[in-house]
Parts: C-alpha cells; structure tokens; sequence
C-alpha cells in the first residue's frame, strides 16, 4: 500500500524471512541491548507502574501524608465505603464524567468523522478547511479554558453582550458545564477529524467508485463501504474518547479547580492531594477508581495492537 | 499532561487518487458551503482573542465589545510583565526541551530492540509502555508526589534541595509517560526498514550499538521529525503534572501559570486575550512552521498494511 510497504515486501521475498534466524548475539551485544532496554524500562516502572500499585496499596489506609510510611492507619475499604456514601461531590462527579463522555461521543466526535469524510474529498480549499479545524488541536486545554473566557465572561464577555443577558457561563452551576463542554468540542472535533483523515487514506479509492457506479447513494456508501473499512480506527476512536472524558481536568481546575457543578473524578484527586486538607488514602481510592474503569479500556486497546502486531 | 491521549490511528500514505465521486454535486456544494460556514466558525475564537488583545480596555468598556475601534499594544507589555511570561516562558522551553530530547532518544533505544529483534518478551514490553502510556495520570499522583518530596537534589540541579518543585520531575514524569507512544510509533516506523541492511552490517562487523545508532537513526529522521513536533506542543501544552508538582510560582512552566495569571487578569478581558495569544504563539508558529510533520506524526501510528 505505501512505498516503504513495498520495500518491505521487496526485503521479504528476497532474504530469508526476518526476525526469524537470529544469530546468537555475542555477549557484548547482548549488554548493549540489556543497556538499552534498561533506562527506559526503570524509568517507567519506577514513575509509572510503581505508582500505580502504590495508589492501590494507599486506598486501603488513612494517611495525612505527612509521616512516615508508618503513620498509616490501615483501614480496608472504609475509603471506598466513605466515597460511595459520605462524600458530597462524587456521585456528581461520575454523573458529570459520564455527560462529559456522551457528549463528546454525541457531537464533536460524530462531527469530526463527517468532517474527515467530507474533507477526504479533494474538494477545494480542503487544506485551509483542515487547518481551521485542527489548530484548536494544538493549545493546551487549559489555554482554552482561557480564551473562552472572553466568550463566558459574565460581564465582558461577547455571548451576554450579544444576546443582552448576565449569566456567568462559568460561575452558574446549572450551565457552567456545558460551556466547558462547548469549549473542549473546540478542540476536540478537529483531533477526531484528523484520526478519522488519516484512516481514511487507506480506504481504496476504487471501492468508493465502485460503489458510486452502482448507484449507491452517499448514506448507503457510508454505511455500507466506507464506515466498515474505517472499524479499527473507530476502536481508536472509542478508547481515545473513553480515556479523555475519564481524565478530564485542566480547563476545569482553571475554570474553578472542579468546584461547583464542575465537579470531576480526576479534579476531586487533585483537590484531596494539594487541597486544603491532604487525606491521601481517600484520594488513592479514587484515583484506583479511576484506573479500574480505565484498565477495562487500556485492556481494549492493547489486545487490538497486539492481534495487529502478530499478524505482522 | 495534556489531556491528550496519544494513541496512534492506523495510517497509511496511500498514493494520490481521484476525485472520491461519492457525492452527487449537489450535495457537494451543500456540504462544501457547511464546512466553510463551520470552518468560519472554528477559526472565529482564535480571531476575537487576537483582535480584542489589540483592544484598550476602557473604550470596549465604554462601548461596548461590538464596537471598532481603541487600537493599541500596550496589552501585550502589560501581560507580559505583570504575568511574569518572560521567566515562565524560559521555564517551559527548560522542561519541554530537554524531555522532547530524551523521550526521543529512550524511545528510540526500545523500539530498536522490539524492531530488529524478535525477543520472546517483545510484546510484553511494548504493553508495558503503551499502557503507562494510557493510564489517567490522577492515578498515579499521590505516589509520585510523596516521592519526589522525599527524593533530595543537589542544590545546583534544584535550588530548594528537593525533587518536587524541580524541573528535573517534569522532565522525568513527562518522558515517562510519552515513551509507550513514541516507542510504537518509531518500532513500527522502524519495522518497514528491509532487514538486510542489517544482514550486511553485521557482515561488515557492526555491533548493535553501531546498528542502531549510525543505520537505523538517519533512516527514521522523518519519524523523529515528526514525534519531535508533537512532542513539543504536548510537552509544552502539559498541565497536570506541572500543576501538582510545581508549587512554587516563579517555577511554573507557562501553561500552569495561566492558572495563576486568571485571577490576576480577571477584571480584564483584553488583559486575558493578549495573555492567551503570547501562551499560544509557540505552539502556533510550530504549528504553521511544521504542520506536515504535525499531522504525520499524529497519524503515522501504525504503518502495516
């Protein structure tokens, strides 16, 4: 399919099969490749995997985090007990990371995919069109919560200029997370709509046409020709916007540190660690919280990448 | 992090092709002149922020914002000395350029090894990384954090004598975290190289450092080209961990000093506007400067066919 495609192909039929007959490496290779692993390898265990199980451990103790390791008070699953029933800001939490997920599936993702599919066409003055929607991609969410500011702000802002109201978009409990929302769908429909374009590159050209000869009308075509070729990228998709809406964060720790109808898993850890008061095993049982709903998704992934990979 | 999930999308550079002749023509231009109207839209934020930071305060405030007129410049000085962008800005570039060099590097060491050879343990690793790769980073925080406050540095590497409120933690967290995306990328991109080239450096006695180093390297340039691009606006454009870990205001890299600025610009709007822009410039002049490489490295994910 592509050029360096070929040349792969063009390597395999000539040589014998790669990978397979390895030479024995000689012991001063071997410590190179020991030594190249090892860096990386430490690095990611020590500030990823370590942490990872040190959170789960953390869950099950009470621990202001201002002692030694043998401070804690170890109490089973009173902090999952207490999330589930005494504290205030969770069940809203999960309600607003769930809207947080249907929405983003509902309207920027499903933008961004017509988007790619209408802009795959050559059409004219398709380039410019992609620009306009992936520069949003390039600022950091944070930065967004910033310039949509001068949208929501309640007294200089252009939205209540414009329709002549004095609503505060982003103080109002009751609207403050669908103006975050609107504000991340910025961002978001062009990040969709460049996975989607890359995916579609590899959707034959002669399928479409054939199917065009046939007389299939452009919904049908979709559905039927150009929807199926583009599944794996869907999987990607699903994964991407699962793990986004689950890890949500920055524009609402801007807007108002995840507060007041903002209220979001990944924001109620930040606050129980650098907060006012630190209780670091209650935040580790959300963070576990967290990782369990992300691990079933990571699961996905990874046994998507490994069937490819084996099949290469 | 941003809040960018790095996973890559199965791409492939397909030859140059026609006209995909889906849409009728009607329907062409309907959906040609929806996209505009939406492209118009999209690019629209960018544009008020741009125009109202050329804005004095007073005379929007008198008339209002959908008024002309009131032009000056004096935005930008303000915001950059009463934001203090010089010093943050320095510290971005001292966390972001450092960690875009070593991902890159560590990176590459790994998805050498699962490319050239095919271990019984490839797999495993490469879900090792890809995974870190994917977990929310709130995960991991509290660990980390008590970590890296425990942790001592020489003075010369952080003035306060501690891992946390160093730059030398952001560098490490980040690089930690982006390695599972560039290592699949840059193994996959290294997969497509014909394995004889290997063959034949061996024959000329080449050990694998030499391979990976003087043969494989060159070979992927527009790979790294690529992930250095992204690399740089994800880096620079990270928020969580630069926020939980950086507690002392003038070590704040810029994107988590806008969290500090807000409250300061607040009462301004052409204040936050110009604010915004400044923060967006380098990623925006890498943007233009380098979009192809911008969007190939999004996309270059998995090059099988």
């Amino acid at each position: 399919m592509t050029t360096t495609e070929e040349v792969r192909r063009a390597a395999q039929d000539v040589g014998p099969p790669p990978q397979r007959r390895e030479k024995k490496l000689s012991p001063r290779d071997r410590l190179v490749v020991a030594g190249m692993l090892l860096v990386p390898i430490v690095l990611v265990v020590w500030l990823v995997w370590l942490p990872a199980l040190g959170s789960v451990v953390l869950s099950f103790g009470k621990w202001n985090g201002f002692g030694d390791l043998d401070t804690i008070e170890w109490v089973g699953t009173q902090n999952y007990e207490d999330i589930a029933t005494i504290y205030p800001p969770f069940w809203p939490a999960i309600q607003h990371n769930l809207i947080w997920l249907a929405f983003l599936f509902m309207f920027p993702t499903v933008l961004g995919m017509l988007l790619a599919v209408v802009l795959d066409r050559e059409m004219r003055g398709s380039r410019f069109y992609q620009t306009a929607f992936y520069m949003p991609v390039v600022l950091s969410v944070a930065l967004i919560g910033f310039i949509w500011q001068l949208f929501y702000s309640r007294d200089q802002g252009l939205i209540n200029q414009v329709f002549n109201t004095q609503v505060d978009w982003y103080g109002d409990p009751d609207v403050n997370l669908w103006a975050v929302l609107v504000a991340t769908a910025w961002r978001h429909t062009g990040y969709i709509m460049l996975i989607y374009l890359a995916g579609l590159k590899g959707v034959d050209a002669s399928l479409r046409e054939a199917a065009a000869v046939d007389g299939a009308s452009e919904v049908r075509t979709f559905f039927h020709v150009i929807f199926p070729v583009m599944r794996p990228i869907n999987m990607v998709v699903v994964v991407i916007v699962v793990i986004e809406s689950l890890r949500a964060f920055d524009i609402v720790w801007v807007i108002n540190k995840g507060r007041n109808g903002l209220e979001l898993i990944g924001a109620l850890v930040g606050q129980n660690v650098i907060g006012e008061a630190t209780r670091y095993g209650f935040g580790s049982a959300l963070a576990v919280i967290m990782m369990l709903i992300s691990s079933v998704f990571i699961t996905i992934y990874l046994r998507n990448v490994f069937r490819e990979e084996r099949q290469g | 992090m941003s809040t960018e999930t790095p996973v890559a999308a199965a791409a492939t550079t397909a030859p140059p092709r026609q006209e995909g002749g889906v849409m009728s023509r009607n329907r062409g231009v309907i959906a040609t002149v929806i996209t505009a109207v939406l492209a118009l839209l999209w690019l629209f934020p960018l544009f008020w922020a741009v125009l109202n930071s050329f804005r004095v305060y007073e005379y929007t405030q008198a008339n209002g914002y959908l008024s002309f007129g009131g032009w000056t410049t004096d935005n930008y000085r303000q915001a950059w000395s009463q934001g203090n962008f010089g010093l943050h800005m320095r510290n971005s570039m001292l966390v972001t350029i450092p960690a875009v060099l070593l991902t890159l590097w560590l990176s590459s060491m790994v998805a050498f090894v699962l490319a050239r050879f095919s271990f019984r343990f490839n797999l495993t690793m490469l879900g090792v990384f890809l995974a870190a790769n994917l977990l929310p980073p709130q995960a991991l925080l509290i660990p980390v954090f008590r970590m890296f406050r425990e942790i001592p540095l020489p003075t010369f590497m952080s003035e306060n004598g501690s891992m946390l409120n160093s730059f030398w933690a952001l560098i490490l967290v980040n690089t930690a975290f982006q390695l599972g995306f560039c290592t699949f990328v840059l193994s996959n991109y290294m997969k497509t190289l014909p394995h004889e080239i290997y063959e034949s450096a061996e024959l000329d006695g080449a050990g694998v450092w030499r391979q990976y180093w003087q043969l494989t390297m060159p070979l992927v340039r527009p790979a790294l080209a690529a992930l250095a691009t992204l690399q740089f606006t994800w880096i620079y454009n990270e928020f969580f961990w630069a926020t939980v870990l950086i507690q002392q205001g003038d070590k704040l890299p810029i994107t988590s000093a806008l969290n500090n600025l807000r409250g300061q610009f607040f009462t301004d709007t052409n204040l936050v506007a110009a604010g915004s822009v400044i923060v967006a410039l380098p990623v925006l002049v890498v943007f233009f400067a380098l979009q192809k490489q911008f969007v190939s490295g999004l996309t270059l994910g998995s090059t099988k066919g």
